[in-house]
């Protein structure tokens, strides 16, 4: 493998990667802090909150991909731009 | 190829329902003309399927629509569907509704993730977990152990499948408590059909059928949870029944049947189960594949978001398990025993019209063909790409590669098979059971991989090697309190403590230690790391960023990077 290491994406910024990580790790630490959810009352419909609040949590977790989606790609959008420019300025010279 | 042309060895006690099973069959062959069709459907035009990228990853084009459907008939099997709502009726909230925060936990996981494995994957032409593992760090001994983790955690998943598909034979009145061959006559139909499509096209065909069968799963879910409660006076009810249920002191433990809502002793065992479950469930390789069949860097990403649609349904159905309660549904099986995974079958069929209760179980039947084709595609894919081309023919071609793959999902296929019809189905189960405390096991090499390679390969392999003895160990010494037999379920204390928790996730933690460990020793010793053939921008590459598939051609994996132990 002697071909170099061309970069695909230029340097990151930290702000995107961060509010992101801060939504991903809510969405697994919370639904998985059990003593918060383990009890009866309130009940919805019928439902014990146990159940109908780890299931309100699957729209939630959703949400909050989704958000974090948006913000990723469009920062690795920016990269990728960022990465060709650089190459067709190197190829220019 | 019509199952009505089996003769129909029924008992006394299960007449055969001539409605539900005539839309059962038509729907199946519907789904087996499909399966065929699949062949031609966006079919390479040079190659045809003639490699493991158009047979066994679909082209590596899906887009986000047919990877939505795809992975959702992969990840939420036929399996899941009859044992979660099954664990629900039986024991409650522990076994069963775990299901639920596992499956929210573990988009944001994917999304973590995936997307790397995917770039990487991309640039490379890698085609399993093995392979990456392989060309990260260049040891065979290493790679080998992913590839057989991943063999051997997926054929008792297979099998699985198959049971999901004669519960819903049984419920349907196909079979004989007196005649094992006439009993599993539809079974094997069913799986040679299957069998035949899978090998003619490969991923293409569960990715066709994926759409019919999660549509039809929808309906029957929505139609339930509207149709049942209103029937059983509100979930209310519902819930005071299973409570009641669950509550009683069972004769045979002199404790309560089951858990209702999780008390203080059983949170850990409820969240570890959810997080190790989520951690392991991209581990296998039919998740892996079903990644890897995507378009681009971030169509697993955008699917994390909406594939959570399926842990919705998944959380209802489980609730079914609940209204079967209510309902006074009796799971009994051909053999006069109550069987717990009937109780969805049985609940749609004795509650709905005969031929709505068809669809459902046709949807049920269906759901375990598509992850079992996925399932044998990528078994047979790591046998492939990872035994036989890392360890017997080093120069394979695409073209033998896929010529190979396609013979081995067919092997793969009767192993499960005859596993099923030869031996107990708690054999399956507890296989399947120990299979998801290995494939936690590749976790430490797969995804420290992704991000550095700070670990040095024979400690990955000395911790996978820990982690897996002492799994298999934890899980053999859980006994089953009614049957005292071994295997009895996944959680055990951590040792030295009373905290139950579930295995997987002490295994993976000695795993780590044990890796983390040993990588500080042998970097002291100086030993050699082996040849790391990825670079960093392979780790954020797109669709349209280069591949360096001819130079991998030119410097095959076994000259490059695994040529050392």
């Amino acid at each position: 493998m002697s071909s170099p290491d061309v970069p695909t994406r230029g340097p990151a910024r930290p702000g995107p990667y961060i509010v992101a990580g801060i939504l991903l790790a809510i969405a697994i630490l919370v639904p998985l802090l059990v003593p918060a959810y383990s009890i009866d009352q309130p009940r919805f419909a019928g439902m014990p909150f146990f159940y109908w609040y780890q299931m309100l949590w699957v729209p939630i977790t959703a949400g909050m991909v989704g958000v974090s989606y948006r913000l990723v790609t469009k920062e690795d959008r920016r990269r990728r731009e960022a990465a060709r420019g650089a190459r067709i300025e190197e190829q220019e010279q | 190829m019509s199952m009505l042309a089996v003769p129909m060895a029924t008992t006394a006690d299960r007449p055969v329902n001539g409605v539900a099973l005539t839309v059962v069959v038509v729907l199946f062959i519907l789904v087996a003309v499909l399966g065929f069709f699949a062949a031609r459907w966006r079919a390479g035009k040079e190659t045809g399927l003639h490699s493991l990228d158009e047979w066994g990853l679909g082209g590596r084009g899906f887009g986000t629509w047919v990877t939505w459907f795809l992975l959702g008939g992969d990840l939420y099997t036929a399996y899941t569907f009859v044992a979660v709502p099954a664990a629900m009726w039986a024991t409650g909230a522990v076994s069963g509704f775990f299901a639920v925060p596992y499956t929210i936990v573990l988009y944001p996981i994917v999304f973590l993730l995936m997307s790397r494995l995917w770039s990487v994957s991309h640039r490379h032409g890698f085609v399993t977990p093995a392979d990456f593992v392989g060309g990260r760090y260049g040891s065979r001994a290493l790679t080998v152990a992913v590839a057989l983790t991943g063999i051997v955690a997926t054929m008792p998943y297979i099998a699985l499948q198959l049971v999901g598909i004669k519960a819903v034979l049984t419920v349907l009145g196909l079979g004989s408590a007196q005649n094992v061959l006439l009993t599993d006559l539809p079974l094997i139909i069913a799986f040679v059909v299957l069998a035949a499509y899978t090998y003619t096209s490969g991923l293409r065909a569960p990715a066709l059928i994926a759409v019919v069968k999660d549509l039809l799963i929808y309906l029957a879910v929505i139609v339930a949870v509207i149709y049942l409660p209103i029937k059983f006076g509100g979930w209310d009810n519902i819930f005071g029944a299973a409570q009641t249920k669950l509550d009683a002191i069972s004769p045979a433990t002199g404790k309560p049947t089951g858990v209702f809502i999780p008390g203080a002793a059983s949170y850990s065992a409820y969240w570890t189960l959810a997080l190790g479950s989520a951690m392991a469930l991209f581990m296998y390789p039919h998740s892996v594949t079903g990644v890897l069949a995507t378009k681009s860097r971030n169509t697993i990403r955008k699917n994390a978001a909406v594939l959570p649609l399926y842990s919705l349904m998944l959380g209802f159905l489980a609730l079914l398990g609940y209204a079967a309660i209510s309902a006074g549904t009796k799971p009994i099986d051909l053999n006069g025993a109550v069987n717990p995974q009937l109780v969805v079958p049985q609940l749609f069929l004795d509650n709905f019209p005969a031929w709505f209760a068809g669809i459902a179980l046709a949807a049920i039947a269906i759901g375990a063909l598509v992850p079992a084709a996925i399932m044998s595609i990528a078994a047979a894919n790591l046998f492939t790409r990872n035994i036989y081309r890392d360890l017997i023919r080093p120069d394979a071609d695409p073209r033998q590669e896929a010529k190979v793959s396609k013979i081995a999902s067919l092997v793969v296929k009767f192993g499960a098979l005859i596993f099923v019809i030869a031996m107990d189905q708690s054999a399956a189960i507890n296989m399947q059971l120990l299979g998801g405390i290995w494939i936690l096991q590749t976790f430490p090499a797969i995804v420290a991989g992704l991000y550095t390679r700070w670990f040095h390969r024979w400690a990955l392999f000395a911790g996978w090697t820990a982690g897996i003895i002492y799994g298999t160990i934890a899980a053999y010494n859980v006994v089953n309190p009614v049957t005292k037999a071994n295997f009895g379920g996944s959680i055990a204390a951590i040792p030295g403590t009373n905290v139950q928790v579930y295995i997987a996730v002490v295994a993976f933690a000695i795993n780590l230690i044990v890796a983390a460990v040993l990588s500080l020793v042998f970097r002291a010793m100086k030993l050699p790391d082996g040849k790391d053939i990825t670079r960093n921008s392979d780790y954020g590459a797109d669709e349209d960023d280069p591949k360096v598939a001819e130079l991998q051609r030119e410097y095959p994996l076994g000259e490059t990077g695994g040529g050392t132990f």
